[in-house]
């Protein structure tokens, strides 16, 4: 399986960081994961083979960490905080809103792909409560028509499913 | 990203480069930037650790340790390889302010791990930071390779003979990871377990070898140190409590936002002066101190210098800074449920009370919000979490207990208001309203 130019760079790199070729493997599962958009059996198999462990070893650790799954999300991921800080100033108020207008759960994704949803815990953003991030990106001090707009406008990017 | 506040009575020592463009090295450098460094270069060891040491400065992270008498646990000689890790995967509850640190200045942490890895006779550090803050890390990068292109790491350092590299690595989601030894199981590619101590991680710690672990916040002030001198610096607080701290205020307040304060600031002060105050003309209810894991206090007892030795005076503990405030509406057997929630996620499984005590007490405290509890259960709740104190491999179970056992005894009378099929006396004043927010 082929990754992009940008992967093989970091992961050549990375591999000169650490005494043990094992050391690359969570930074390297989530890059992958940026990449295909999930932990695929073939990607699992990959990682597993550049660093001489066992597909078991790898899902092992894959079972670990909140951020990486081996099921497909859609293509943007709300992730909204519903820890403390954002409990205390309507974090599950935006959770509620996600799911009436999303359609969907904890860990859905919506029939065309485009959202997913999940309740996390706490993103760092406690004084800038209530907060979210889609992907990567965070949205601080939301309110439920912020968050309506923040999502029409990831809806209205061009839709193709590259990661 | 995240907005920066300033108040008149702040300190601003970690962060003064915070808002004027830092990251970029040309004005980190015009900013004072990398001298801190050279002059640690010309520095014996011990002279470095000592300086460190009568500072005061004790790890931002939660624990408290003195940080210079951390480093001085590292032995001189050691035939493996010897580590700095700088401990970036910031996720307890409530606290946000590594994430301005590696926004606004990164080269003040690399500079921490530098001089750090100068004191105990290391030549290489990591900077771990956690999987969500993605933009961070990108920022670090970048801050890495600068630092390297102008000669600053790599070989022969500001032409000094000496070597020193600095890696960047990224987490993928996980808050045990913060425990300094489930960290060092992390970034060798494994599941964040912590590791049995002792031995601790400043004899056998990364790959076996000697490993100092600090908080980014502690590294970001250890420059600072090196250059205004153990006394200022120590000055700035109170007795064994040196320096500054940035306090991150959040939860029911008018002014939430990260505050550099002098350690031993008031907390009473913080939340009205600084802070503005309770919104809406509510009253305060009660204060989490320093992070989710820290046992709360009531407004009586928020009179209190914030340091640790005197948190730890009232019962609770300073913490990772992470101050969140609860007005009046808040029902504290919900909150009680929604950090046990947090905790039953994150525990890695490995200690028994701690997986099977976090997951009875979710159990328990949601069938009570819901209006199911029994009396007894008020007590059941309080036995089983002063079970799990202090029988776990690491700090997560105590974690756990510590605020659950602060609630049920301060606040009993909410407990009991639940019983019996009542429904949440909280909930019938209808949904937490949308507090008014800082900035669109």
């Amino acid at each position: 399986m082929t990754f992009s130019d940008q992967f093989e760079q970091r992961f050549a790199e990375m591999l000169t960081h650490y005494p043990t070729k094992r050391s690359v493997l969570v930074p390297t599962l989530l890059y992958a994961q940026d990449e295909v958009g999930y932990l695929s059996e073939e990607v699992i198999e990959e990682i597993a083979q550049r660093l001489d462990l066992t597909e078991l070893e790898v899902r092992n650790v894959i079972s670990y960490y909140s951020m990486l799954t081996t099921k497909p999300r859609g293509k943007y991921n709300v992730q909204v905080c519903t820890n403390i800080a954002c409990l205390l100033r309507g974090g599950e108020e935006l959770l509620e809103h996600c799911e009436t207008k999303l359609g969907i759960g904890h860990k859905g994704t919506t029939a065309d792909g485009l959202f997913s949803l999940e309740e996390v815990e706490c993103i760092g953003a406690c004084s800038w409560a209530p907060a979210a991030q889609v992907n990567y990106d965070f949205h601080e001090n939301m309110t439920v028509d912020k968050l309506d707009r923040v999502l029409d406008e990831y809806k209205k990017r061009p839709h193709s499913r590259d990661f | 990203m995240a907005d920066l506040v300033s108040h008149p009575d702040e300190v601003r020592v970690v962060s003064k480069r915070f808002g004027k463009g830092a990251t970029n090295i040309d004005r980190y450098l015009e900013l004072d930037g990398y001298k801190a460094v050279q002059k640690a270069l010309g520095m014996q060891p011990d002279v470095i650790v000592n300086e460190v040491k009568n500072s005061g400065l004790r790890g931002r992270g939660g624990a408290g340790f003195n940080t210079g008498m951390k480093w001085s646990f590292v032995p001189k000689q050691s035939a493996k390889p010897k580590y700095v890790l700088c401990n970036g995967d910031e996720s307890e509850p409530g606290t946000c302010k590594d994430r301005l640190i590696f926004e606004h200045d990164p080269h003040a942490v690399i500079e921490g791990v530098m001089i750090a890895g100068f004191a105990v006779g290391s030549t290489t550090g990591y900077i771990y930071i956690r999987g969500e803050y993605r933009y961070l890390l990108e920022i670090m990068q970048k801050a890495i390779a600068d630092a390297y292109s102008r000669g600053f790491l790599g070989k022969n350092i500001f032409g000094s003979g000496r070597d020193f590299n600095i890696y960047w690595h990224g987490g993928a989601g996980a808050y045990e990871v913060g425990e300094e030894s489930a960290l060092m199981e992390s970034l060798e590619g494994k599941r964040g377990i912590p590791r049995i101590r002792p031995p601790f991680p400043a004899v056998v710690g990364l790959w076996g070898g000697p490993t100092v672990i600090n908080n980014a916040e502690t590294l970001a002030s250890v420059p600072h140190i090196i250059l205004g001198g153990a006394d200022w610096y120590a000055s700035l607080g109170p007795p064994k409590n040196g320096g500054t701290r940035l306090f991150c205020l959040s939860g029911h307040v008018e002014r939430p936002g990260v505050y550099e304060l002098p350690m031993g600031y008031n907390l009473k002060q913080m939340i009205y002066e600084v802070g503005g105050g309770i919104p809406n003309g509510r009253k305060l209810k009660a204060v989490v101190p320093g992070g989710s894991s820290t046992p709360l206090l009531t407004p009586e007892e928020i009179d209190v210098a914030m340091d640790f030795d005197s948190l730890t005076k009232v019962g609770s503990m300073l913490g990772s800074g992470g101050v969140v405030v609860l007005d009046e509406t808040t029902c504290m057997v919900k909150f009680a449920l929604r950090i046990m929630k947090f905790y039953r996620h994150e525990s890695c499984g490995w200690c028994i009370p701690c997986r099977e005590g976090t997951d009875w007490l979710e159990k328990t405290l949601s069938r009570f919000h819901a209006g199911g509890g029994l009396k007894k259960d008020i007590d059941n709740i309080q036995y089983l979490s002063e079970n799990m104190l202090g029988r776990t491999f690491c700090p997560l179970g105590d974690a756990a207990a510590m605020p659950t056992i602060s609630i049920v005894k301060k606040f009993r009378k909410e407990f009991e208001d639940h019983l019996e099929g009542r429904p949440c006396p909280f909930e019938e004043q209808g949904k937490i309203e949308q507090l008014p927010v800082m900035a669109d």
